[in-house]
């Protein structure tokens, strides 16, 4: 039986940034479906190796290789995403366009996407006067509307209250329900309790270890990561 | 005192009385200043927004030349458009030496860097931390500075006004590919270094603060683009 093709997979990869690496010695594979969190102190690359997932840093890979299905829809959610001074329908009309998706779409697709985040009311507000949790909603709205097979998150709650954050959670869990694979940054362990199927724990650029969410929270981990659970666990 | 008390009597007289030469020579001023800014502004947006997106090498130099630019003196760009459109010059042929469109060509020439060193350094900040994510969306460099462009377009806007300003107050280019022609090329601060030099004090301060006025009210217009661009969040 021949095993299913990863649809990202990183091959010892290394990354540096001036004098100091941002990633080192990185093998990671991303299957279809999956959900993945990656967890770590600020500073320990999880944000990069989102990125390097995205393919925005192969360019600058010092050492390794990704490798990507060839294609592959994808579209990233950052933690504070930029909305053009522009209506939300023109936002998301300027993102379809982006993606390249055929004209006469849009405006279904469009639709499609406010409802499903919950913003068709506000189609016509400016985006940027939004709330933050409306702001994000709207971000996700624009990645779901280019139908992407993977979706990446940074930190996609972390400046969100705590309703806002239930809100953009429920929206990931539907995302990921309808067959999105989704990768996302966060320092939330609860967050990845609740949305993973796989936790990934980063430290200084390290890749420390990689196990499915259940294990991953019940098995005794490596020092570093059983340091970090302990400290960031409530 | 005098001399002021009868500048400021001047200037509401000839606003008030509507003084057919003095319409002439604003209307002049606003149309050549307009269209240098507004040819400028075609040109200047694209190529500041461009380089405010693009990388290749020797960048940083075409930054600095056109960030020097910027205190380009009047009085040159004049000298060198003159030398330009001087019979024996290479556009020679034109024949357009002393007439209004030498001094929209001059004018333009003066506020290009203007307009294309701000749009750069305003492009760039609005890139700084946003480009990333429009690359993520798929932006390619001339996607980025379009989407940049509209995104700041009031910020544009206060930009052009400042360009406009630039234009409307100097004197040195028209003076020279102009001539300062009385009903074809004379413009307000050709007509108020004219009447200076005749000793006619209180006309050129009158019609310096008629010329004060104009860009009072084009200052007035950049508020209110300022608070429309507040509103818009």
């Amino acid at each position: 039986m021949t095993a299913a093709m990863p649809l990202i997979a990183l091959r010892g990869c290394e990354l540096r940034f001036g004098g100091s690496t941002a990633l080192r010695a990185i093998d990671f594979s991303l299957d279809a479906g999956e959900r993945v969190a990656l967890v770590g102190a600020n500073g320990s690359g999880k944000t990069t190796l989102l990125r390097l997932l995205h393919g925005q840093l192969t360019t600058q890979l010092a050492k390794g290789e990704r490798v990507a299905s060839h294609g592959l829809p994808q579209a990233m959610v950052f933690q504070r995403p930029f909305l053009l001074r522009m209506s939300v329908w023109r936002n998301l009309q300027v993102a379809l366009w982006l993606a390249g998706v055929p004209r006469h779409e849009h405006a279904q697709r469009a639709r499609d996407a406010l409802a499903r985040v919950g913003l068709s009311e506000h189609a016509k507000r400016p985006a940027r006067v939004l709330s933050g949790g409306q702001q994000q909603r709207l971000a996700l709205a624009r990645a779901w509307a280019v139908q992407p097979r993977i979706l990446f998150l940074d930190e996609p709650t972390a400046s969100l209250d705590p309703a806002a954050k239930r809100e953009v959670e429920a929206l990931i869990h539907t995302f990921a329900a309808e067959g999105i694979t989704v990768v996302m940054s966060t320092h939330n362990l609860g967050q990845a309790k609740r949305l993973a199927t796989r936790v990934v724990y980063l430290e200084a650029g390290e890749l420390v270890v990689s196990l499915p969410t259940e294990r991953f929270f019940s098995e005794a981990l490596p020092e570093r990561a059983a340091q970090f659970l302990k400290g960031e666990m409530p | 005192m005098g001399t002021w008390q009868q500048s400021l009597q001047t200037a509401f007289e000839l606003v008030l009385q509507a003084d057919a030469q003095l319409v002439r020579v604003v209307l002049l001023s606003l149309a050549v200043s307009a269209s240098a800014c507004l040819l400028a502004g075609w040109l200047g947006l694209g190529l500041g927004a461009w380089l405010a997106v693009a990388r290749f090498p020797g960048q940083g130099l075409v930054v600095g030349i056109l960030n020097t630019l910027l205190a380009l003196p009047s009085v040159v760009v004049g000298l060198v458009v003159y030398l330009l459109l001087s019979r024996s010059g290479p556009l020679g042929s034109w024949g357009i030496l002393f007439t209004p469109t030498a001094m929209v060509l001059a004018q333009m020439v003066l506020v290009l860097p203007v307009v294309a060193a701000l749009t750069r350094q305003l492009v760039a900040d609005a890139a700084k931390g946003n480009g990333e994510q429009l690359r993520s969306m798929g932006a390619g460099t001339a996607a980025s500075a379009v989407l940049l462009l509209v995104h700041e377009r009031f910020a544009l806007i206060t930009i052009a006004l400042t360009a406009f300003g630039r234009a409307i107050s100097e004197v040195g280019a028209v003076m020279i590919v102009g001539g300062n022609i009385d009903g074809f090329t004379r413009v307000m601060t050709t007509a108020i270094a004219l009447e200076t030099s005749k000793g006619d004090l209180p006309l050129a301060l009158g019609l310096g603060l008629v010329l004060l006025a104009v860009v009072g009210l084009v200052n007035l217009l950049i508020a209110v683009v300022q608070r429309l661009s507040g509103a818009q969040a």
